[in-house]
């Protein structure tokens, strides 16, 4: 036992944290990301006064205020990630509730500007920025989604205690997937609502 | 990787440390807000792009805790961040010739 924590102390500083399975997926949702990030940026470059025009229909406000709220909640799930790290898994639960309510603020609001999209008759074939706006950000918002259904998933464990320093795969592995869907975003808020 | 590993302590920082980074995240978003209200220019998009890089190394080192990763994990995460800027920058410069 003695033997096993010199060794683990000796190499801290080489660890992947949460499952390598969950990695190799990320790693593939970045792939699809980039090519979705590289078609758009490519085909707005031979359409460009289109595309600068269609974009001053978005509610930047918006698109920012979910960057803020995805950030927010990524630093709440790393406290939740500290707490079960630290033994209080079952008290640090309500980091993860608080990362969920973000998560669900970013559904809002970007429910709000769909909402407002279709009301004045945008589809995605109303024109080539709209059809790459409405599926680049409804395939982000499925992640969005799924990262909550894995963070509800997290928090009930972390409230019956099941994660600590002995058993941090499951929400280590959770929480880099979020941490991934907040990294996409980062990327998509500038590209899709800001540059121009 | 076994479910019985002890992790370190402080593998994943410190709620002071991510409490700074949150901070400086949340100033970025709003200079990025801030950069889009103004006229877009090639130095505007270089300087959009290179938050968007910073923010997600940030995320992607400390949040992701890849900073104590394997190097091959780190610099497959930063490259495809610094890919992806390149090609979105790339792309904008190609539209403006």
């Amino acid at each position: 036992m003695s033997h096993h924590t010199l060794t683990l102390s000796a190499t801290p500083s080489r660890r992947l944290a949460g499952d390598l399975a969950i990695w190799c997926f990320i790693g593939a949702e970045l792939v699809a990301f980039a090519a979705f990030f590289g078609a758009y940026a490519f085909t707005r470059a031979s359409h460009v006064a289109e595309f600068n025009l269609a974009q001053q229909g978005l509610n930047r406000d918006a698109g920012a205020v979910n960057t803020l709220l995805l950030l927010t909640a990524s630093a709440f799930v790393v406290r939740a990630v500290q707490g079960a790290l630290a033994g209080r898994a079952r008290a640090d639960a309500v980091w993860l509730l608080a990362a969920i309510v973000c998560g669900i603020g970013f559904l809002g609001v970007k429910g709000v500007e769909y909402a407002a999209a279709f009301d004045q008759g945008i589809s995605l074939s109303s024109s080539t920025f709209h059809m790459f706006y409405l599926s680049l950000t409804f395939f982000h918002f499925m992640h969005v989604i799924l990262g909550l259904i894995i963070l509800v998933v997290l928090w009930a464990g972390m409230r019956a205690g099941r994660y600590g320093p002995q058993d941090m795969n499951g929400l280590e592995s959770g929480a880099a997937y979020w941490h991934m869907v907040d990294l996409v975003w980062l990327i998509l808020f500038p590209l899709v609502y800001v540059i121009h | 990787m076994s479910s019985t590993e002890t992790i370190p302590a402080g593998s994943h920082g410190s709620p002071a440390g991510t409490l700074r980074l949150w901070l400086a995240l949340i100033v970025a978003t709003l200079l990025t807000w801030q950069l889009g209200e103004g006229g877009g220019s090639l130095p505007l998009t270089v300087a959009v792009l290179g938050i968007a890089l910073l923010k997600g190394a940030a995320v992607a080192l400390d949040f992701m805790a890849l900073r104590h990763a394997p190097p091959l994990w780190r610099n497959l995460l930063l490259g495809w961040l610094l890919f992806v800027c390149a090609l979105i920058g790339l792309a904008y410069w190609k539209g403006i010739a």
